[in-house]
């Protein structure tokens, strides 16, 4: 198998797996006990997030321990909107995740003032726009860093810091998902408040990720319980996930340089050899401010719901950027908001590299891609 | 062969992928997602349901073969539901399910066989299918009690050309075996009788929710014209209805004709119900060639063929035949093996 889907997940790195494997057998123990096993179990916890911290330029305290992505999306803007502040808005970007932008719809349904900004045909957002957004009921902005469907670096920093000139009371998130393998990340340089990590993206395992808070950000929590996370996030620690979250992430900090220049080459070889290839290919994602792992083409007269599946019956792996549950293509939101039209974003597909990624496996993905867009034209 | 199988989750067209993989050809099965109601959820009931879609998807990964949901909601609203709720506005009485059959697994599917790299659509219909000297010939299935040649009778040499109804050789009872054999879940799944996108066969309520606009009240009548009552709008009625008629007299009253234009339901006896014959639409011939005179027809999924004359678009029965709904299908029979289809456009002639 040819596997060009890794903003859907990765494949585990195997130090991982052996970092976590403790924490499913021995050191079972419950975090918060009273006895040796729960306090190894403790230790491991609170010692995984001073290195995950560390790694993001934040504090250990700031660090909450989520599920995964959606989970921390949604912790928070509901978070936010429900906090004691007399402040409930939100306002996200149109190219959101699914995570952020149907959270927003249920805060709008429960009557909280929500606002999507538009992007431009590159998918980028201004921040004027965003600014122009916001008012004082305003308690949030989420605008994601590098964008799942088309690989587009949105320059958080920068619209951070105008949103915070405007009205420093609006808390500021960014979903960083797709961003960590390759992108340099410190909350302090984004100037966020709250960050969506999870790692799954990057080589971790499925099911544990982390929201960032800035000290002084007023949540409220979504689980509430037993108080864990300073009561931020109730419910038993994932030990053996946050272990393997920490040790994913050092792993793919070491390996960022690599991955940004090898994994790099490798993507744009493999546009440049579609674009021998395959007459009057366009491209989605955009030539400058991308990320390095993303390729987001269309190919005018193949739909590519057929393209995949014949994608899969020669064993590679790729995507349309969203699915359903039951794995019927969508129409992309992202590529809609982009301006393509619903039939344009039906001929587009999603390629994206990780770790593994070789050269020799995206030259013979992209010569099959040639071959099977001849055939099905 | 290279074959894509449309498997709805059901026993029939599990086995249906079970035989052709048995038979060594390289398969491909595909779960057309059809429908999903106001707020998004799928049908419960029917043909194709949630779970449905799951054993379909668990068939497949035992048959250890690629397996494929295929989004076809807008075509089905289009072609289908639309067109259901349109014909019961327009006083007839549609099969939603040959309509399916017709626009979305056959015309739909047919069409993509070459984006599958695919040779033949397989289906899990009880009927057969004959090739002799290059004319394609249909066949009822094996099971007489379960035979489907019925809805399939608008299918015509494109279609027969490039299906195949491996399932249509077996009894239904060989069917359940051969998935008992294989352990599937479904081998012994009651079969679906509901209309898929009307949930719990309350089809009168799902015209009401869904097309509001297309009820216009009018007066039940008699066959005389005199007023027995009044109703909220003919969507719904159906030729040969006795039930839900709100209006209370000695005898059994039955819904005898529909007219759209006045919004009149005209109620008779058990005998106002005889039709001596009926004026056909969309009639299609399985070989091309039209057919004339005598032949035997059938106007219902699972009724008896009857002795028929065939001039034009009239149908004449030699016996007149009780309720009889336009919307319905008739199919062609020449003892086992289908001549054609149509629509009943109106009857009483």
């Amino acid at each position: 198998m040819i596997y060009l889907d890794h903003a859907a997940t990765t494949p585990m790195r195997p130090e991982v797996w052996d970092a976590m494997l403790p924490y499913g057998s021995s050191v079972f123990g419950n975090s918060s006990g009273v006895h040796e096993v729960s306090r190894q179990a403790k230790n491991a916890l609170e010692e995984a997030r001073e290195r995950v911290a560390g790694m993001l330029g934040a504090r250990p305290m700031e660090i909450v321990f989520t599920s995964g992505g959606t989970e921390s999306d949604n912790l928070a803007l509901k978070g936010a909107a429900w906090s004691s502040r007399d402040r409930s808005g939100v306002v996200a970007v149109a190219t959101e995740h699914e995570a952020i932008l149907e959270t927003v719809d249920v805060l709008r349904r429960f009557g909280d003032p929500t606002v999507i900004v538009e992007v431009d045909n590159d998918g980028s957002v201004d921040s004027d726009a965003i600014v122009g957004a916001i008012d004082p009921r305003t308690a949030v902005v989420s605008v994601m860093l590098v964008n799942n469907e088309t690989g587009l670096i949105q320059d958080v920093a920068a619209i951070a810091k105008a949103i915070k000139q405007s009205d420093s009371d609006v808390y500021v998130h960014t979903d960083a998902v797709q961003g960590f393998a390759s992108e340099e990340i410190d909350v302090n340089a984004l100037n966020v408040d709250m960050m969506t990590i999870t790692a799954h993206k990057f080589g971790g395992p499925k099911g544990t990720g982390l929201l960032y808070v800035r000290e002084g950000t007023l949540l409220e929590p979504l689980l509430h319980g037993g108080g864990q996370e300073l009561g931020r996030r109730s419910g038993t620690h994932d030990v053996a996930g946050v272990v393997g979250l920490a040790r994913a992430m050092e792993l793919a900090v070491a390996d960022r340089e690599r991955f940004r220049s090898q994994v790099g080459q490798i993507r744009d070889d493999f546009e440049k050899r579609l674009g021998a290839g395959v007459d009057d290919l366009m491209l989605n994602t955009p030539q400058v401010g991308r990320s390095s792992h993303h390729l987001n083409i269309r190919i005018p007269g193949v739909r590519n719901e057929t393209l995949l599946m014949r994608l899969d019956q020669r064993g590679v792996a790729a995507s349309a950027g969203s699915a359903c549950q039951s794995g019927a293509a969508k129409v992309s939101h992202v590529l809609e908001a982009m301006g393509l039209t619903s039939d344009q974003a039906r001929e587009s597909v999603r390629f994206s590299f990780g770790w593994t990624s070789t050269m020799d496996d995206a030259i013979e993905a992209a010569d099959i891609i040639v071959e099977l867009v001849e055939e099905l034209r | 062969m290279k074959v894509l199988v449309a498997m709805s989750g059901g026993v029939d067209s599990s086995v249906a992928a079970a035989l052709m993989k048995d038979e060594g050809h390289d398969v491909i099965g595909v779960t057309l997602k059809l429908w999903s109601g106001p707020g998004g959820e799928a049908p419960t009931a029917g043909c194709c349901t949630v779970s449905d879609a799951e054993d379909a998807r668990r068939v497949a990964a035992e048959l250890k073969i690629p397996y494929y949901v295929l989004d076809y909601i807008d075509d089905f609203r289009d072609g289908v539901v639309n067109r259901f709720v349109h014909d019961y506005a327009s006083g007839l009485t549609p099969n939603p399910c040959i309509e399916c059959n017709r626009t979305v697994k056959f015309d739909r599917l047919l069409n993509r066989l070459g984006d599958f790299d695919c040779d033949v659509l397989v289906t899990g219909h009880h009927a057969r299918s004959r090739e002799t000297d290059g004319v394609w010939h249909l066949l009822r299935g094996t099971d007489q009690a379960k035979d489907q040649s019925y809805v399939l009778s608008m299918l015509t040499q494109v279609e027969l050309s490039s299906t195949r109804f491996p399932v249509g050789e077996l009894t239904k009872r060989e069917v359940r075996q051969v998935a008992a054999d294989m352990g599937m879940r479904s081998a012994h799944k009651p079969e679906s009788m509901d209309i898929c996108f009307v949930g719990d066969g309350d089809y009168r309520g799902f015209l009401e929710e869904t097309a509001p606009e297309v009820f216009t009240p009018g007066l039940l009548v008699d066959t005389a014209g005199n007023e027995m009552g009044r109703h909220a709008g003919i969507v719904g009625f159906t030729v040969g209805q006795r039930r839900g008629l709100g209006v209370a007299v000695g005898e059994p009253r039955f819904v005898v004709r529909i007219d759209p234009e006045s919004s009149t339901v005209v109620l008779g006896s058990r005998d106002d119900l005889l039709v001596s014959g009926v004026e056909l639409s969309n009639i299609t011939w399985t070989d091309g060639v039209p057919g004339m005179g005598d032949v035997m027809a059938q106007y219902r999924a699972h009724g008896n063929p009857v002795t028929a004359s065939l001039a034009g678009t009239t149908l004449m029965f030699e016996e007149p035949q009780m309720a009889i709904a336009p919307g319905q299908t008739v199919a062609f029979y020449d003892g086992e093996r289908v001549l054609g289809g149509a629509l009943i456009a109106h009857t009483n002639l």
